[in-house]
């Protein structure tokens, strides 16, 4: 017996089962990376045997070609690199502060040292963006740009629908999911029907209803309808005032955001006072002199700070203003409402998934329904409701591409004409592929983020 | 020590991978069917008629290939116009005959070879009667709806930047997505190619109400497509078109072909038609290859009157297409 249990250095590492392990994990690798290369050298090679030119190049020549709606991309140059170099020096800063204040004492920051850390990385960063307003340059997409800029304008429109839908989507998805577990029948039964409807419908039909046969029964320009010139609602689209800003514009903007500032420091200390003596403090007054005051000395000193645009009838189309083209819309609204559908199912099972006692415990406490639901069921359920809802943001991110079926220029539909125009396949195929994964990666990291803090803290 | 062989192994298969191509006439020829790309729904060019058969101008230049090297089967691929290329480049398809407008960029950097144009087109713009323009300079402003992924992009922008004009365009995948979104009032102008735009509006709710603007904003000659580097294919597909287009030169039909084959004393149409000569074998083909041409789909003239003249939902007139002797583009080299 003893013999078999020879030391293990004279096993031979194949026969040993870490040996073993190794090889076959390191076979894994290599065939893996042979089935890369040998994937890009075919590819290369099929491109030069049919005679495609192949290279990223052609990103740099004009497009010549126009896009239906613009998004302003901000240029990497100038007062932007300030802000971005502010804005991560500001949040390091108060990173460092929390960290400091932790291994110091144990506790979280008081008041004080909030407003200092948030002075550093919010206030740093306006700053920053109020003395170099001048030095920022939006760049707007024209014909003779390049097929790089049409490229990030049709992100630009995709990034837009995206990051729209998401704050829609959860929104109304909390809502029909409260709606679902209100005990009012018809409500409840309102919301079911809303759920399974949706989640039930592809979601290219849904944008296909909401596009052709919704948003075109809508009148024809010269039979808008139309409130006053203040808005105006035809076939091509809803049509508002449009802000133009006048000299006092930045001083206004940052008055309004010094009284958000405000009114939250007052809302700590009322509860902070709340908390110490018991008495409540009113603050809305306050705030509301604030939320008023501020701007409106802003406005006195700097003038007005805004004047309006009106669209009016020119021709074949409405002129000036602002407003929502019937593509983005069909395809924001189709895109909420079918993942909303889905997102009421996630926090409905996230609030169900809290148990009862909580519930009751609470009400015992003499906390009204609204406090129950956000003091102690809302924050349970948030672990539960955050991982799958990530899903549902990337659902949204990838959905978006639908929309080439109805006529928003966004990032597919634009690559689709370069990759047309240019004929650059391989190229346009697969920086969409590239940026899809990045925009969900980034969703998925934000999402963890943020999971991480509302997990279950262990002690 | 066995890890770094495997690997070395590895190295050795990755740098034996290569590509091997063998003719395109050989390979139709063994599949027994001709692989071809055509349009998903486009009346007059690819559509489907009442018994479910492809039919329209693309697909007789298609039939007219399968005839000449004499294969039983034709296998359609229907494609959006972002398809198309990327499908013959990738072999998909070995012959694509889809309105597809020849131009250098195409012709030089994609691996493309365009045969013969088939239809001289140009861009043309549709709007409403009620609109009441004439011209398409009053057109400053107005909203577009168009179909991604053609030449129209290009055409359009540069016709309204060049005479400093401004609109809004209105992009869509699909045809079909294009003429609906453009009938229910969501744009004043549909544009594509005036053959297109003769097709599309057959399709519109009420015909009558829109009228095909007179001005033509571009060239698009339009004909069948092969990949780059086949001679011999691009050859045969080459000649098949010419045939069609020297036997409306010279009168023959798809009524009279064996006729002429018989009876014609023009030593031109003997060497054409395959009676003397080896022009066809030559090409790589038999001898009865040009007489099945014109008997499955008849001359030029025929193929386009059956699918595009005035006789059609279409009502195209031959206009540039006419023959070169009639004052049209039509022009097939001498056959000797």
């Amino acid at each position: 017996m003893s013999e078999r249990l020879a030391p293990q250095d004279k096993v031979p590492f194949w026969r040993s089962p870490q040996g073993r392990a190794w090889m076959f994990q390191l076979c894994m690798v290599g065939g893996f990376l042979w089935l890369a290369v040998s994937m890009y050298r075919n590819t290369l090679v099929n491109l030069k045997t049919r005679g495609i030119s192949s290279g990223f190049g052609f990103l740099a020549n004009e497009a010549g070609f126009r896009i239906g709606e613009v998004t302003g991309i901000p240029l990497p140059q100038g007062g932007l690199l300030w802000f971005l170099l502010s804005l991560v020096a500001g949040l390091a800063i108060s990173q460092l502060i929390a960290r400091q204040l932790k291994s110091d004492s144990g506790t979280p920051m008081n008041s004080k040292w909030l407003s200092v850390s948030l002075f550093f990385s919010i206030g740093l960063p306006m700053l920053t963006l109020y003395v170099f307003r001048d030095s920022i340059e939006i760049a707007h997409y024209t014909e003779s740009s390049s097929y790089f800029m049409a490229l990030l304008t049709g992100l630009g429109n995709t990034l837009k629908v995206t990051v729209i839908g998401c704050v829609a989507s959860t929104i109304l998805g909390l809502l029909i999911a409260l709606g679902r577990l209100s005990p009012n029948w018809l409500l409840s039964n309102i919301c079911r029907w809303y759920v399974e409807l949706n989640r039930n419908l592809p979601v290219l039909l849904q944008l296909f209803f909401w596009y052709f046969i919704v948003l075109q029964q809508l009148p024809n320009v010269r039979k808008s309808i139309d409130l006053g010139g203040w808005l105006i609602l035809n076939k091509r689209g809803l049509f508002l005032p449009s802000l133009v800003p006048q000299q006092g514009a930045w001083l206004f903007c940052a008055t309004i955001v010094v009284a958000l500032v405000a009114i939250w420091v007052l809302r700590r200390r009322a509860i902070r006072i709340l908390d110490e003596t018991g008495m409540p403090v009113k603050i809305l007054f306050p705030a509301l002199g604030f939320l008023i005051g501020l701007p409106a000395l802003a406005w006195l000193v700097g003038g007005q700070p805004f004047t309006l645009d009106f669209p009016v009838l020119k021709g074949f189309n409405f002129k000036g203003g602002t407003g929502l083209t019937p593509e983005f819309t069909a395809l924001v609204v189709g895109l909420t409402v079918y993942v909303s559908a889905f997102n009421a199912e996630i926090i409905r099972s996230g609030i169900e998934a809290v148990s009862k006692g909580q519930r009751e415990a609470a009400r015992a406490l003499a906390m009204n329904e609204r406090q129950v639901m956000r003091i102690v069921i809302l924050p349970q359920a948030m672990r539960i409701i955050v991982p799958p809802m990530t899903s549902e943001y990337l659902a949204i991110a990838k959905n978006s591409s639908l929309a080439v079926a109805i006529g928003y220029p966004e990032f597919v539909s634009v690559g689709g004409t370069i990759l047309n125009q240019s004929g650059q396949a391989v190229e346009i195929v697969g920086i969409w592929m590239g940026v899809y994964l990045c925009i969900s990666l980034l969703i998925s990291f934000g999402m963890n983020i943020y999971n991480s803090k509302v997990a279950l803290v262990e002690r | 020590m066995a890890i770094f062989r495997a690997s070395f192994i590895c190295l050795l298969i990755v740098a034996m991978a290569s590509v091997a191509q063998a003719s395109t006439l050989e390979n139709v020829k063994k599949d027994g069917f001709l692989k071809a790309g055509t349009h998903i729904e486009n009346p007059g060019f690819s559509a489907l008629d009442s018994n479910g058969k492809r039919v329209g101008f693309d697909v007789d230049f298609i039939r007219a290939v399968a005839a000449a090297v004499n294969v039983p089967e034709i296998k359609y691929t229907p494609l959006t116009s972002k398809e198309r290329l990327p499908a013959l480049q990738s072999g998909e398809i070995d012959l694509l005959s889809r309105t597809t407008t020849h131009t250098m960029s195409r012709d030089v950097k994609l691996g493309l070879d365009f045969t013969v144009t088939t239809l001289y087109d140009g861009q043309g713009m549709m709007v409403r009667k009620e609109l009441g323009v004439t011209d398409a300079k009053d057109l400053d402003g107005a909203t577009v709806c168009l179909q991604t992924g053609s030449t129209t992009e290009l055409n359009i922008s540069d016709y309204f930047r060049k005479h400093g004009m401004s609109f809004t365009p209105v992009v869509f995948d699909k045809q079909p997505d294009v003429r609906k979104a453009y009938d229910t009032g969501r744009c004043d102008v549909h544009t594509t190619d005036v053959s297109g735009l003769a097709a599309q509006r057959s399709l519109m709710e009420k015909p009558e109400e829109h009228i095909i603007l007179s001005e033509v904003i571009s060239k698009e000659p339009l004909g069948p497509v092969v990949r780059h580097g086949d001679n011999q294919w691009s050859d045969i597909v080459r000649w098949t078109i010419w045939l069609t287009m020297a036997a409306e030169e010279k009168g023959v039909n798809q009524a009279n072909v064996e006729e002429m084959y018989a009876k014609s004393k023009d030593p031109e149409v003997q060497r054409m038609l395959g009676k003397t000569g080896s022009l066809w074998t030559d090409l790589g083909l038999d001898k009865g290859a040009p007489v099945r041409i014109i008997k499955t789909v008849g001359n030029y003239g025929e193929i386009f009157d059956r699918n595009l003249g005035p006789k059609t939902p279409l009502r195209m007139e031959r206009g540039l297409n006419k023959q070169w002797n009639e004052g049209g583009l039509v022009y097939a080299p001498p056959f000797r």
